[in-house]
Formats: structure tokens, C-alpha cells, sequence
């Protein structure tokens, strides 16, 4: 496994330890009063178990699995800056109850769609027959 | 292919027929919908993200990542079992607690909550724990 798709997979695995407390947190509140003012962290759940567990946990197995061109998997560059620009986004769109006025949920946008272009650009290359014909 | 991973993919694909069946339902602007319907949104978004999408990952991730050791490859199952149990009882309890305590906020129902998410979180959590030794460079 490649140490891109290492971090991709730690990364989302912290985030779906958070993503998932947070929302526990918030299903027990439904039951269980915790505090009326519990729903704040809804964006961060959000955020956390769908930007920072399903997507980086699906480019993650992606980098590492997908057809290669013998040993590169081509232009890696593109799938660390997908890395950097959704985790980016992750933490302004979790921390934008707190933050003032529009401004982080635009840029945190931005950058999942910077995230997204990335990618897809990484990988469409690599889906391709295999080197052994499969 | 794994018992336990066939066990988690079945599920996730169970989970995924009855979220888009709910889903269809609660989540359809047709036309005005009664409480019940609204009573199951987050259900339904659940069904698909923790049900379907987590679980499937969850039994591909046991099954493909890199083995551990010759000896013992996967780890301990039985913590990987206590994963599988826990997330599911703890989802099938919110599938039913969580509509019910929508509609009659009793204290059997809300009580149910709690339970569920402590299921589910704990299943999370194990899964994380028995999961990262095995994302490593070498693999089988």
C-alpha cells in the first residue's frame, strides 16, 4: 500500500472516529437531553463522516488499487492535492457554525470541488486495462 | 472471500434496498408528507451512509487490506465479529427507536437511543482499532 494512500486512509479513519462520536452525541441527545444548543455540531458531523471518512477512505483504496503505469501510478501530484484541498475544506466546513458570515462554507466548497476535479483527474487515466490483460 | 466479510456486504446490501425504499418515501417532495414520513429523514440517510456505504467498506477493508501476519492474518476476529453485531443491532435499534420516539416521545422509545448510538460508536471505534495496524506498506 503507498504511503499516499496510507495517509488517505489514517486521515479518514480519524474522522470517522470523530464524525461518528459527534453524531452519537447527537442521536443520544434525541433520547437523552444533553443540551439544546447540541445541534451545532451537526455541520461537523456532516462534514467529518462524508468529506472525511467516505471520500478519503474511496481515494485512498482508488490510489492504491487501481491500474498503474508499470511502477508510477502516474501524476501523483493531483491525488495529494485532492488530499490537501478536501481536508482543507473538511475543517472549514465542521468549524463554520463558529465562523462568521459566509465566507467558509463558500471557500470549503471550492475546495471540495478542487478536491473532486483533482482526482478525477488523477484517476482517469488509470482506468485502463491492467498490464496483465485483466 | 471471508464469512464475516460475505456477512458484512449481505448486510450492506439489505441496508441499501430498505434506505432507498424509505428514502423514496420520507424523502419525496410529491407532496405533503405526514410525520411519519418525516419522522424517518435521518433514518433513511443513515440507512444508506452506515448501513450501505460503511458497512460495504467496512467488509472489503477485512478482507483486502494487507494481512497482518502469516499466523494470523486478520487480526482477531472476534473483535472484527463484535464489530459486525454491534453496528448492526446498534443500526436495526435506531431503524426502530428513532421513528418511534419522533412519533410517541414515550420512554421506552427514547430510552432506545442512547443504546444505539453507544452500539454504533463503539463498533466505529473497534473497527478503527483492529483496522490500522493492517494500513501498512507491505502487503501479502
Amino acid at each position: 500500500m503507498p504511503a499516499l494512500s496510507r495517509v488517505y486512509l489514517r486521515t479518514a479513519m480519524i474522522y470517522l472516529a470523530l464524525g461518528v462520536l459527534l453524531g452519537g452525541i447527537l442521536l443520544w441527545n434525541k433520547g437523552a437531553l444533553i443540551g439544546g444548543n447540541i445541534w451545532i455540531w451537526l455541520a461537523a458531523h456532516i462534514s467529518l463522516v462524508t468529506w472525511g471518512w467516505l471520500w478519503q477512505v474511496t481515494f485512498g483504496v482508488a490510489f492504491w488499487i487501481l491500474p498503474r503505469f508499470g511502477t508510477s501510478r502516474g501524476r501523483v501530484w493531483l491525488a495529494w492535492l485532492a488530499y490537501g484541498s478536501v481536508n482543507i475544506a473538511i475543517v472549514l466546513a465542521a468549524l463554520s457554525p463558529w465562523l462568521h458570515g459566509p465566507w467558509p462554507t463558500a471557500i470549503a466548497g471550492l475546495l471540495q470541488a478542487v478536491a473532486a476535479i483533482a482526482f478525477a483527474c488523477h484517476a482517469w487515466p488509470r482506468v485502463k486495462p491492467s498490464t496483465y490483460g485483466a | 472471500m471471508p464469512k464475516l466479510s460475505r456477512f458484512f456486504v449481505k448486510s450492506a446490501l439489505v441496508y441499501l434496498v430498505l434506505g432507498a425504499l424509505i428514502a423514496a418515501g420520507a424523502l419525496s417532495g410529491a407532496a405533503p408528507l405526514p410525520p411519519a414520513f418525516l419522522a424517518l429523514r435521518p433514518l433513511s440517510w443513515h440507512l444508506m451512509t452506515v448501513g450501505w456505504a460503511t458497512q460495504l467498506i467496512f467488509g472489503v477493508a477485512f478482507w483486502m487490506f494487507p494481512h497482518l501476519s502469516k499466523d494470523s492474518p486478520r487480526g482477531d476476529e472476534r473483535l472484527a465479529w463484535a464489530v459486525f453485531w454491534a453496528l448492526n443491532l446498534g443500526l436495526a435499534i435506531r431503524a426502530i427507536g428513532e421513528p418511534a420516539a419522533a412519533l410517541w416521545p414515550q420512554a421506552l422509545p427514547m430510552a432506545l437511543l442512547p443504546l444505539a448510538a453507544m452500539l454504533q460508536v463503539a463498533a466505529v471505534w473497534i473497527f478503527i482499532v483492529i483496522t490500522w495496524p493492517r494500513v501498512k506498506e507491505l502487503g501479502r
